[in-house]
């Protein structure tokens, strides 16, 4: 879905600086309450939770900066993760369970299990990565409200 | 089993959440790597962990986790406790290891919040 259509429909946008590992965590905490408070299901909350969380913590660990947004569609939920950074080499590697380039900083927060992206494609019900190598990484989901409001 | 019964399988102290000690748990998961809790662990369970940092109280609110135990008798910094008081996570604190804890409480009726790890055929045959 091109963004001009969904654009109107931002419920929140947050920065992210690399390396901010005591602020892992802080958005996908921050968003699951504003949802909350607009009475979006439990189940649905949980999901953007997780993703929300697996993203922070990729541009903590592997991005010098990035902006996490959500849109709030009269059927879904779409999740934007874009970071200026690294890139990522192989896209399906990546998205491997268990593979993982994390250094020791990482895993010292309880991440690095090498299951974030493959956690975020898991928790989405659609979910498109795209990335470029010295420029960033774009990873969007949709998660489908299905009348659970 | 409520959370007090917890606390007193585990001779553990409450340090954060003691009003709602009457909340049941049926569940469990044991882990320090939060990446494996966000992945495979369920909403309402107990968390069991040594990791006693703002990043496991944000996961256990991500997914609704009912209580965090921490075992090991692990130090507890002032801004862990601030942020599960602000999020709502109870906290029970015990000197008991991992083994010891998760083990008494399987005893006691509580099980995985997921038996096992689905694993695909062609990953099996790797290993």
């Amino acid at each position: 879905m091109p963004r001009y259509e969904y654009s109107r429909y931002l419920q929140g946008r947050y920065e992210v600086h690399g390396r901010d590992f005591v602020d892992a965590g802080l958005v996908s905490s921050q968003i699951k309450k504003s949802l909350k408070d607009k009475g979006i299901h439990e189940d649905i909350i949980r999901r953007i939770a997780i993703i929300a969380f697996e993203a922070e913590v990729n541009i903590i660990s592997y991005a010098t900066f990035g902006t996490i947004s959500y849109y709030l569609l009269p059927d879904s939920i779409v999740f934007e993760a874009i970071d200026e950074g690294q890139g990522i080499d192989d896209i399906e590697q990546a998205l491997e369970e268990g593979f993982s380039t994390a250094d020791d900083s990482i895993r010292e927060m309880g991440f690095g299990a090498g299951m974030g992206l493959s956690n975020i494609k898991k928790s989405s019900d659609v979910f498109e990565i795209t990335s470029e190598i010295g420029r960033g990484t774009c990873v969007k989901s949709i998660i489908m409200l299905n009348g659970k409001e | 089993m409520t959370l007090s019964e917890v606390r007193d399988l585990l001779e553990a102290d409450v340090v954060i959440g003691g009003e709602k000690l009457d909340q049941e748990v049926h569940t469990a998961f044991g882990a320090d790597l939060m990446s494996d809790v966000l992945a495979f662990a369920r909403s309402g369970c107990l968390l069991i962990t040594g990791l006693a940092n703002l990043q496991s109280v944000r996961t256990a609110y991500a997914l609704d986790i009912a209580a965090i135990v921490i075992c090991r008798g692990k130090a507890l910094a002032d801004s862990f406790l601030e942020t599960a008081k602000e999020l709502g996570i109870p906290i029970l604190w015990t000197p008991l290891i991992m083994f010891e804890s998760c083990g008494r409480l399987y005893q006691a009726g509580i099980t995985g919040c997921v038996r096992e790890i689905l694993i695909e055929e062609k990953t099996r045959a790797k290993i």
